[in-house]
């Protein structure tokens, strides 16, 4: 069973965090939503393991 | 009672007053703060003969720029004045990062020993630059004119022609090169009538300097993200010397600068983080908003500006003062060796290309920290939140949480100065980049390799033996040329010193490892301590055309091999 990595993975994270945000920048709440939406489907898709996936939900839920 | 008494320097007339002619001088620095002190130092240590004016007659006023970073540690030391800021500051390595009512994580800012500075010490900047002024004063090459203020400002082709305003009225006089060192509001470029353009961040900070009875907190740098104590904004303390701490509040955009400067506002914010029944005293408030701002050129004909006057970022990381004290290492060098002769005018061009890219490194930089503290719409806010979250158990997210990424020298690459490497190395400071520090031995005592620089260039020359004669005397020849190498023999253990050349020992392999280095590796070193060029193997010829190509002699592609 592949595990979660929740070392980084980035090189430059800086550089990923700027990129995420400046993709909401201007943008309303229904509109950053949908786009935040499309981007968990489009990255689970790329990631297709359903155990990892099912791990990262589990930690996302840790808190809230 | 403030627990710093302000030294008063005092107005004394000056010869170029009662000139019958206006002097000409070869350098004028204008403004006597971190940077343009610096400026004249180093160049004082050069043979230059320098004249500094500032419009006070005292240093900073409030402690401002308190976060002194190890590469600018490592430039006073060169100029011979970190010693009594390293004993009087508050040496600190490690931060901590707090969310709400939970702490997130703590990192460390100089995981690794063996080097002779720490990564930060905390000084206040009235303090800093009261040592250099000492060190100034010490100096026969620096001419400092307190309350001279610039009143006029004329840039020609081979000279500039200053009008200077005293106590006692108006003098004239003019000078090879000026170098702008005049701060955020900078005097000079204005009458240069150069735009300052940027950014405006829209939010406003608290900033107070509390002595406080008993040491509420350690000597950390300790960061909060929506604290029950300061909900909603960011808050941040710090230990600064004399049992002095500095407070950073965030208060937005609609916050009134006046009224909450005023202790009836201030002194429950203040208790709010300390406790309630702690005693403290005030002694410097200031509101502050900030920008990001900085000029398209650092270079106008003999203009030179450094500091606050050239680039303008936001506090986060302390970048103003520490890439202000960079500005000026990068410069001094180079106009001496212009002034000297030594090199081409261009040369200070390349201070130019090489600050600048620091200029907008820093401000990429402290703008990511300013939108990852004062998160600007709901998803920024919503992923700001998220990632510190996330941040108390998982790495990754560590590596987004973005309090300000704090000072490191910046890696001049590309650069016309540098030499690109032609053969592998693994990691080590490469062409652009400060040289690193390690533990030496030398002379049989503890000494370290930055420390054995002596302000001109250096080869450093990496040997696991006796250096056979063929290689003595090129190392010394070096040392011989116009513009001479210094050569440094770094061996493993004590060896016999040929021909005179000094030999260093990397008592505990620090330097092999830092440098990657090899038997036969040899590196190149400009008087600013930055890497030029480095080689497996060394060839004079080679190290020759280096130094012509890093003092602007020899253009970018004429590779000589």
């Amino acid at each position: 069973m592949n595990k979660l990595r929740t070392e980084t993975a980035f090189e430059r994270p800086d550089d990923f965090y700027e990129l995420l945000i400046e993709t909401h920048r201007g943008l309303s709440d229904e509109q950053s939503a949908m786009i935040n939406a499309k981007l968990i489907l489009l990255l689970s898709n790329h990631i297709g393991d359903l155990d990892v996936i099912r791990e990262a939900l589990h930690l996302a839920k840790q808190g809230v | 009672m403030g627990s710093y008494t302000y030294p008063k320097f005092g107005y004394r007339i000056c010869a170029d007053q009662t000139a019958p002619a206006p002097p000409r001088h070869d350098v004028v620095v204008v403004g006597a703060g971190l940077v343009g002190l610096t400026a004249a130092i180093d160049l004082a240590l050069k043979g230059v003969r320098v004249v500094v004016i500032d419009d006070d007659d005292t240093v900073s006023q409030g402690s401002r720029s308190i976060c002194q970073a190890k590469r600018t540690l490592e430039i006073w030391d060169r100029l011979g004045c970190a010693a009594p800021m390293l004993a009087k500051g508050i040496t600190w390595q490690t931060g901590k990062i707090f969310f709400r009512d939970r702490k997130v994580f703590a990192f460390d800012l100089q995981p690794e020993g063996g080097h002779r500075f720490p990564a930060f010490i905390n000084l206040q900047q009235y303090w800093v630059e009261q040592y250099l002024v000492e060190r100034a004063q010490s100096l026969p090459n620096i001419e400092l004119r307190w309350r001279n203020r610039l009143a006029g400002l004329t840039a020609h082709e081979d000279h500039v022609r200053l009008e200077v305003e005293t106590p006692d009225g108006r003098y004239v006089c003019t000078a090879d090169w000026v170098i702008a060192a005049d701060g955020a509001r900078s005097t000079a470029r204005r009458m240069m009538g150069l735009d300052f353009r940027g950014k405006v961040f829209e939010d406003r900070f608290l900033i107070a300097d509390v002595r406080v009875d008993g040491a509420k907190f350690p000597t950390e740098r300790w960061f909060w993200f929506d604290p029950p104590f300061h909900e909603g904004g960011s808050a941040l303390v710090h230990r600064q010397a004399d049992g002095l701490w500095r407070v950073d509040l965030q208060l937005g955009w609609t916050a009134d600068p006046e009224s909450e400067k005023r202790p009836e506002r201030v002194i429950p914010r203040l208790k709010a983080v300390f406790g309630a029944d702690t005693a403290f005293d005030l002694e410097w408030v200031s509101v502050y908003t900030f920008q990001c701002r900085r000029l398209e050129r650092f270079r106008h004909g003999r203009v030179l500006f450094a500091g606050d006057a050239a680039h303008q970022v936001s506090p986060f990381g302390a970048r103003g003062g520490n890439s202000g004290v960079q500005d000026a290492d990068n410069l001094c060098w180079k106009l001496a060796l212009v002034l000297k002769g030594l090199a081409p005018g261009t040369l200070l061009d390349s201070y130019d290309a090489e600050r600048s890219l620091a200029a907008d490194e820093n401000v990429l930089i402290t703008t990511r920290s300013t939108d990852f503290i004062t998160p600007k719409g709901a998803a920024s806010k919503l992923f700001r939140d998220a990632v510190l979250q996330l941040a108390e158990r998982h790495p990754f997210a560590r590596h987004l949480v973005n309090s300000g990424r704090l000072s490191l020298p910046t890696l001049h690459d590309p650069s016309p100065l540098n030499t690109p490497d032609r053969d592998a190395f693994a990691g080590a400071p490469g062409p652009g980049a400060a040289a690193t520090d390690a533990p030496l031995l030398c002379d049989g005592a503890p000494d370290w390799l930055l420390g054995t620089l002596n302000g001109g260039f250096s080869g450093l020359y990496f040997s696991d033996g006796p250096v056979s004669a063929d290689t003595a005397s090129q190392l010394a020849a070096l040392d011989q040329m116009p513009l001479p190498v210094r050569p440094l023999i770094v061996a493993p253990a004590p060896a016999p010193s040929p021909q005179g050349l000094r030999v260093v020992v990397d008592r505990d392999g620090s330097a092999r490892r830092r440098y990657d280095a090899l038997p036969g590796t040899f590196y190149l070193l400009r008087p600013d301590q930055h890497v030029c060029a480095r080689w497996r193997r060394f060839d004079p010829r080679a190290v020759t055309a280096a130094v012509d190509r890093a003092t602007g002699r020899a253009a970018p592609h004429q590779e000589h091999s």
